[in-house]
């Protein structure tokens, strides 16, 4: 089964790299790109027939490992 | 007096920082990441590089680490740990000190000498040490350092702070902090003040010749304190 996670940074959190994307997209004429946040995209796939059971885990995976909670949050989809 | 320095792959400062504890009379041993456990130190070192190639998130794996139970551990009954630059990374990663090291604010890798201030005397690093104000190297290129506000108070009230970017007469400014780094922070302590992780790197100052010798002063003042 394959679980995907999304992991972004939470707001108010700076994002330089976000922000130098959206300049960038302003220079090449997307001039109503007022902002952008960059994240991370995880496809895990997990030897696991329960769906409930293989998210649960994923969850202590997020947790873990794969957010920094301090400044990232995580969807699991 | 004993010291571990803890090998992780893409480590690239251990040897430097072998060089610098030899020179002030520690007897050094080197660790690599996958032993079980540690020789009997009286310090541990979590060197600077880029440890598992930065993956995920600086310092993440490394914090996962075979031999990271021992530093945990030895950490917690009191030994003293040293994190320099993605030796501080790590020590974040693992819960060991609080808040995280970001990219820094301009997007930049970051190499040049900068000038720390020492905020707290009252721990075995820095007490004594000749010099307030120390000009150290750094390279990196997350060392912004953040944390929650509810953090930054606790690390404030319990003097945790333990050098700050500053110029070459003290004043921590804006301009004098080079990654964005909140409070201008560039190294901090635990609540107990037996672990430190910093951003600079006192290894790369302990040659009158080539650098300068204000490192010199780090190690010989924590090895007068042990």
């Amino acid at each position: 089964m394959k679980i995907k996670v999304i992991v972004t940074l939470k707001n108010g959190v700076l994002d330089p790299q976000g922000k130098a994307i959206q300049q960038t997209l302003n220079g090449m004429n997307f001039l109503n790109v007022e902002d952008v946040r960059q994240g991370k995209f995880f496809e895990i796939s997990v030897n696991e027939n329960d769906e409930k059971n293989a998210k649960l885990q994923v969850e202590e995976m997020c947790k873990k490992l794969l957010a920094n909670l301090v400044i990232e949050d995580y969807k699991i989809i | 007096m004993k010291s571990s320095v803890i090998i992780f792959p893409g480590s690239n400062c251990d040897r430097d920082m072998d060089v610098a504890l030899k020179k002030f009379g520690f007897k050094n041993t080197m660790v690599w990441h996958n032993d079980q456990s540690i020789p009997k130190s009286d310090l541990i070192v979590l060197p600077g590089g880029f440890s598992y190639g930065d993956y995920l998130r600086c310092g993440s794996i490394a914090s996962k680490s075979k031999i990271i139970h021992s530093v945990i551990d030895f950490a917690n009954s009191g030994g003293l740990v040293l994190g320099i630059c993605n030796g501080f990374q790590i020590l974040t990663e693992t819960g060991l000190l609080p808040g995280i090291l970001q990219q820094n604010k301009y997007l930049n890798f970051i190499c040049k000498n900068v000038f720390v201030k020492v905020k707290d005397k009252n721990n075995k690093y820095f007490k004594n040490i000749k010099k307030e104000i120390l000009e150290l190297h750094i390279a990196h290129n997350e060392g912004n350092f953040f944390c929650t506000e509810k953090e930054l108070k606790n690390l404030e009230d319990n003097n945790q702070i333990a050098v700050t970017y500053c110029n070459s007469n003290g004043l921590e400014d804006d301009k004098s902090n080079p990654n964005g780094a909140t409070k201008n922070i560039a190294g901090i302590f635990n609540k107990n003040k037996n672990i430190l992780g910093m951003m600079p790197h006192p290894e790369r100052m302990i040659d009158k010749y080539l650098s300068g010798e204000d490192g010199s002063l780090f190690f010989e003042n924590l090895l007068g304190n042990l």
